[in-house]
């Protein structure tokens, strides 16, 4: 069915997007906290550079990005000082391209689920003797789960389907940066179209069925967030 | 409780709202703050519990500084209990949990305790969107009882109930001074609560105190602002001294006399709160009155509030020492009866609302 090739650009794009969604709900989670209680003027200018993948084409950021991550570049000058070499054209590279690019499909969810619950349960909490950690975890995330389920498979899905940002910055190394996307444009380039349709009619089926959990079985109701497509 | 409190907020309609008070609130018994809406009775409660934060205040309970001019208190770290108007539940968790939410663990007996007293032993492992409306306040009363507080803050906690489910949860009501050793701060806009509940009163207009004292001296002297002129009187605690089973009633001690009424169903010794309103009181100057009146107290005119353009006029009656009653009578039985300060005159009860 798939071919080694295929398997290994499935499961580097597994690694990627599962890496990429963990540090993202990790990075999304304090900063969808800190968008939906501040009242800093600050708000505003973080949510629209939250919110600016929804609209850059990919190569732009990943035009910046390579600058950014090459030898010379402020990423590459502070990865190079601590021995880690360049990161462009490497997984861990890829890995920080999938962060920024995937950023708004975490926090936007999250933080409009932090947003619906209102002040009312925190100062219940509080009135209950909870201090402000313990709000947060004991209050706050249980009660924006739904938020965090939506942010998650979002965030998963849109790294699984991301290509200009890895093209950029990733090159076509395989087993390090060669990703599915990647993998089916290089098979289109060299005239395999039945791999091709392997990789692509798995990418198909695959995001239909996120989507169908998203809007179907959990219901959309259910999921804030979800008013932009993916 | 020692409360001296200044806070001034925008309102989200434009404009400011100003609260500026100074009270000292008792230790024993429940302090309503009545008044209407918009007058600042929840913002109070907000501040005393640390979730507003005044400008400026100073804030004492029994003998801790909650805030002044160098420290502020975070809510969590008061010990306070707070009853919403609904939702003083967290919603994710199941009523047993509520309960024990930040609490340190082994007290069991508290909790078998405030659990049967508020009769929620069924309820324990529904969550807050299963239960009534009701339930859910009974729920958030036991918790509020087990969590031993310093402070017990009531906001309107009848007012998203309706009237069968408010008379259940009175009962529970009444009994919180008995259970609780500390102040219960009750914001209510009704004076049936205030009638009810209160042992003392404050009164709040457009953020400023406009009267305080105990219930009784505040209706006697007709300073709870209520709406309609036939639901002023007074208020009276009586002590039940006795029985008379044939015709099911009680006799009821207050300061300066007894008098009948229908048997409450408490002992000898009980204490009873009646309500009577200044429309049930009719005056007479006939010592022996063939009626079906059973209670002719003997009363003395302190004052008449009248107003020329009203056909009605309000009575200030005193009986004996320090029993204030009122009555609403008809400016021309009044001039009849040539009503006038120091006059002697018999108070004809018609009717009288046990409280509790």
């Amino acid at each position: 069915m798939f071919s080694p090739d295929n398997l290994q650009a499935i499961w580097l794009t597994l690694r990627l997007a599962t890496t990429a969604t963990l540090l993202l709900l990790l990075i999304g989670t304090p900063l969808a906290w800190w968008l939906s209680r501040t009242h800093s003027w600050l708000r505003g200018p973080v949510a629209a550079i939250v919110a600016l993948p929804l609209v850059l084409p990919p190569t732009v950021l990943g035009f910046y990005l390579l600058l950014a991550l090459a030898p010379a570049g402020p990423i590459g000058q502070l990865t190079g000082a601590l021995g880690l070499g360049s990161l462009a054209f490497t997984f861990e590279g890829l890995v920080i391209g999938s962060i920024l690019y995937s950023l708004p499909f975490v926090v936007q969810p999250i933080q409009n689920a932090f947003h619906a619950m209102g002040d009312g349960p925190l100062e219940v909490a509080a009135t209950f003797g909870a201090g402000p950690w313990r709000r947060f975890f004991t209050v706050a995330i249980p009660l924006a789960r739904p938020g965090f389920i939506s942010g998650s498979i979002l965030g998963f899905a849109h790294t699984v389907g991301e290509f200009g940002v890895v093209l950029m910055i990733g090159g076509n190394i395989p087993g390090e940066t060669r990703v599915v996307s990647v993998q089916i444009y290089e098979q289109v380039e060299a005239l395999q179209f039945g791999e091709a349709h392997w990789l692509a009619g798995a990418m198909v089926v695959f995001s239909f069925l996120v989507l169908l959990v998203v809007y179907g079985s959990i219901g959309r109701h259910a999921i804030p967030g979800m008013r932009f497509g993916s | 409780m020692q409360a001296r409190i200044f806070y001034t907020m925008a309102q989200p309609a434009g404009g400011r709202f100003q609260l500026d008070l100074d009270a000292e609130i008792p230790a024993a018994g429940i302090t309503c703050v009545f008044g209407a809406s918009g007058s600042g009775k929840t913002t109070l409660l907000r501040c005393l519990a640390g979730l507003d934060r005044p400008q400026d205040a100073r804030l004492t309970v029994d003998g801790e500084v909650w805030q002044d001019e160098n420290r502020f208190m975070p809510t969590h770290l008061r010990r306070i209990g707070y009853v919403f108007q609904d939702s003083s539940l967290l919603p994710h968790l199941s009523a047993r949990r509520n309960l024990h939410y930040g609490r340190d663990p082994g007290d069991g007996a508290d909790t078998a305790d405030a659990v049967k007293l508020l009769g929620i032993e069924h309820l324990l492992d529904k969550f807050p969107r299963q239960l009534s409306g009701g339930e859910r306040q009974r729920v958030a009363l036991a918790r509020a009882l087990l969590s031993k507080p310093r402070l017990l803050l009531l906001d309107e906690p009848l007012s998203a109930l309706d009237v069968a489910r408010k008379q259940e949860l009175l009962p529970y009501l009444q009994r919180l001074p008995e259970e609780l050793d500390c102040p219960i701060v009750y914001v209510t806009h009704s004076p049936d609560e205030v009638a009810r509940l209160a042992a003392h009163v404050l009164v709040l207009d457009h953020g400023k105190c406009i009267a305080r004292g105990s219930v009784t001296d505040l209706m006697a002297s007709r300073q709870l602002p209520v709406n309609a002129a036939g639901e002023s009187g007074v208020v009276l605690e009586t002590t039940i001294t006795g029985h008379d089973a044939d015709w099911n009633l009680a006799e009821a001690a207050y300061a300066d006399g007894r008098m009948l009424i229908p048997d409450p169903g408490v002992a000898i010794g009980g204490l009873v709160r009646l309500r009577i309103l200044a429309r049930d009181i009719s005056l007479s100057h006939a010592e022996e009155a063939h009626s079906s009146i059973l209670n002719r107290l003997p009363a003395t005119v302190e004052r008449i509030e009248e107003s020329p353009d009203t056909a009605m006029c309000m009575v200030h009656l005193r009986v004996g020492e320090s029993t204030r009653l009122l009555s609403r009578v008809s400016r021309k039985s009044a001039r009849r009866l040539e009503l006038a300060p120091g006059r002697a005159i018999y108070a004809e009860i018609k009717s009288v609302a046990i409280l509790q």
